[in-house]
């Protein structure tokens, strides 16, 4: 049985598809990473997980409940930190995870037991009596995460929870995710566009582009699914003329970009096409004035498969949508 | 009800936290109370009268010496004494002066004789309210000129006598009525309206929506918290503006209490309609862009200003279905009248069946999703 099973879903807002036709199983205790560019129905996604948007066809089934048909049990179960804070500014810490509390019908008893708790967690029980408008965005962060879980959820879904903070924030929310996920048994669906947090935390990715399914697998097989396993980087100095054919011929090599004195070779296998390198070069009394081997990234894996770094699309429509109120991030 | 509970309570610590926003919903009432009060409820005094008498005649002095004492008791007007007619006129025209009585030559050989005597006068018209005090107020200083020396005993001339039921009502206390449900209106459009729509639209609704609460739960729970915050407003306009009106006994422990119960009902009925207003809307710019508009079409048409017999047939049918009117004429009998609350049952039977209805509609509009 999985957590959450989505079989043909599809999203439309007028003539613009969304989501088109996703199929994809989520088991229990993964962390499951969605990537896709800006547009490329992520957060449409989520919503129709989340109960707030209706799929217009297919079928999608969390904790085993049909999102449609059993939305009350399907939104006991999980957790969600939408894209928006949703929580009060002139609230403190500890009377948003209250009012959260009180939403989700749980009783005094257990309320004044979980919530210190929570927050104890999320390393804000200093802060619990302050109003959250004082917060930095990591503390908000921190803080709508113990929101998401005040009643102990099965699933949690988190909608690119790190954009906007910075680096030493990123790491903390990451890593306290983690831990959350050990200590409380949980299924993670999370959308980032931070390739190396997915490359680390994920156990499956899927790559999501135009509504459509790209690439769904762990990291690791994702990276050794596109061509060259890793990178060259070479600068020589007194190369021949015909020295860019000298390096094709090396063995493993995939392809070679550059001309002059400077290389980007593609290898299927890194440490054997440097051998060899290094030896033609000395036989052809070429000087290496510089080398470095990369490992294809998860980035390179997500231009592969997205064919591109940067796209200006159309987003589906939300009512949540207005340009006059700042939004965390603008993506789907 | 825990999670009904849990927006209120949500609302209200917000609303604990930020007092300027009561505080604007409660001062622009007062401020027009006050102003309009004043400016409208005062009697007009010190207008300009060119006198130019072509008669000079002893029954002309009479009439001169009936406006100066106008001029120093009630001060309504100030004689002022013209040779040329054509000057006065000028005058006039420039704005100078407010009108211009002129005795016509032979008025005083016409008093003596009988004979249909009569004095002009020339108003500036272009202001109606200084026009018409000023020919009010020479209207009845003819009939003291006209009368005899020495009364005959039995008058065969019918005259009015007015009994009033209340003591003397000022246009400040006219005002009151309609400035309390103001007071409710504001706080209703600001908390149903404006609040409801940015928490929206900054996606604090989101949070609502993952929540396993039932739609009706929602709707209550935004309704009454809204509600509360206005009955706060009209709980203090009841009060203060009882004080600053001048209402005898503005603190009577039973009056305020029936008031109580029409603020309850009145901030009801505006919450709700405005929750149905507002129902569909996402556009952060919507409310603030009505605000003025619906301020106008449900606060004038309601008779909180002006009398509603005066209005033309539609706007008439405006002021049937505006719960501006109802609210205004319960408050015009607990405070003007100091009637029981059966006087108004009328009003707040009309004011719960358009909150029943208007609820109702509004849940059937309500979307549970984004």
């Amino acid at each position: 049985m999985f957590d959450v099973e989505v079989k043909d879903l599809r999203k439309k807002f007028g003539d613009f598809t969304a989501v088109d036709g996703l199929s994809f199983s989520v088991e229990h205790g993964e962390i499951f990473g969605l990537l896709g560019p800006n547009g490329a129905g992520k957060s449409t996604l989520i919503r129709m997980l989340t109960t707030l948007v209706p799929p217009t066809s297919g079928t999608a089934r969390v904790n085993n409940f049909d999102v449609v048909r059993e939305a009350n049990s399907v939104r006991q179960s999980i957790g969600v930190i939408p894209q928006a804070m949703t929580s009060d500014l002139e609230l403190s810490a500890e009377e948003n995870l209250t009012i959260f509390a009180k939403l989700y019908g749980i009783p005094r008893e257990k309320r004044k037991k979980t919530i210190p708790q929570l927050l104890e967690e999320v390393d804000l029980t200093q802060w619990a009596d302050k109003p959250i408008k004082m917060f930095s965005g990591g503390m908000r962060r921190r803080l709508e995460i113990a929101r998401g879980l005040v009643h102990q959820p099965k699933i949690f879904f988190l909608d690119e929870p790190t954009t906007g903070l910075d680096p030493v924030s990123r790491v903390a929310v990451w890593e306290m995710l983690a831990r959350l996920k050990r200590e409380r048994d949980l299924t993670i669906i999370v959308t980032t566009h931070y390739m190396d947090e997915a490359d680390k935390l994920c156990d499956r990715i899927a790559i999501v582009d135009h509504g459509k399914l790209a690439a769904l697998d762990s990291p690791l097989k994702l990276k050794a699914s596109i061509p060259g396993k890793n990178i060259l980087e070479v600068s020589f100095t007194g190369a021949p003329k015909n020295w860019a054919d000298t390096l094709r011929a090396l063995p493993e090599v995939a392809e070679v970009k550059g001309e002059d004195n400077l290389f980007r070779i593609s290898t299927n296998n890194g440490p054997r096409t440097t051998v060899e390198l290094l030896e033609a070069a000395r036989n052809s009394n070429v000087t290496v004035a510089s080398l470095s081997v990369q490992s294809t990234t998860l980035d390179d894996v997500f231009v592969y498969y997205t064919g591109h770094v940067l796209r200006d699309a159309l987003q589906a429509p939300s009512a949540a949508e207005s340009p006059y109120i700042m939004k965390r991030g603008g993506g789907m | 009800m825990h999670r009904v509970w849990a927006i209120i309570e949500r609302d209200l610590r917000r609303f604990r936290r930020s007092p300027a926003l009561m505080f604007i919903s409660m001062v622009m009432p007062i401020v027009q109370l006050v102003v309009l009060g004043y400016a409208f409820g005062g009697t007009i005094k010190n207008l300009q009268v060119g006198v130019v008498d072509k008669d000079h005649a002893v029954p002309a002095i009479k009439l001169h010496e009936m406006l100066q004492s106008v001029a120093v008791n009630a001060k309504t007007f100030t004689p002022i004494y013209y040779s040329d007619e054509a000057d006065a006129l000028r005058d006039l025209r420039n704005g100078k002066i407010n009108g211009v009585l002129e005795i016509p030559p032979e008025f005083s050989r016409k008093v003596l004789a009988g004979a249909n005597p009569r004095v002009a006068l020339i108003e500036d018209n272009t202001d109606q309210f200084a026009a018409s005090a000023l020919a009010g107020n020479l209207n009845s200083l003819l009939p003291a000129y006209n009368a005899q020396p020495v009364s005959p005993r039995m008058s065969a001339t019918a005259t009015l006598s007015i009994v009033e039921v209340y003591p003397y009502v000022p246009y400040i206390q006219f005002l009151l009525p309609g400035v309390i449900v103001l007071a409710v209106f504001i706080s209703a459009m600001i908390g149903g309206g404006i609040i409801y729509i940015d928490d929206k639209a900054r996606g604090l609704h989101e949070g609502y929506l993952v929540t396993p609460i039932s739609k009706f739960e929602l709707i209550l729970g935004f309704t009454l918290a809204g509600a509360i915050k206005a009955v706060i407003a009209g709980v203090v306009l009841i009060t203060v503006g009882s004080i600053i009106a001048g209402i005898p006994d503005p603190l009577n422990p039973l009056r305020l209490a029936k008031m109580f119960v029409l603020v309850v009902a009145t901030a009801l009925a505006l919450i709700s309609m405005m929750f149905l207003i507002m129902v569909r809307v996402n556009d952060p710019l919507v409310p603030r862009a009505i605000f003025g508009m619906l301020n106008t079409v449900l606060y004038f048409p309601s008779g909180a200003v002006y009398p509603t017999q005066s209005f033309p047939q539609w706007m008439k049918v405006i002021t049937t279905v505006d719960p501006f009117t109802y609210a205004v004429h319960g408050f015009k009998q607990l405070i003007l009248k100091n009637t029981g609350l059966m006087a108004v049952s009328g009003d707040l039977l009309f004011l719960f069946c358009f909150t029943v209805l208007a609820m109702a509609i509004a849940t059937l509009l309500f979307r549970r999703t984004l």
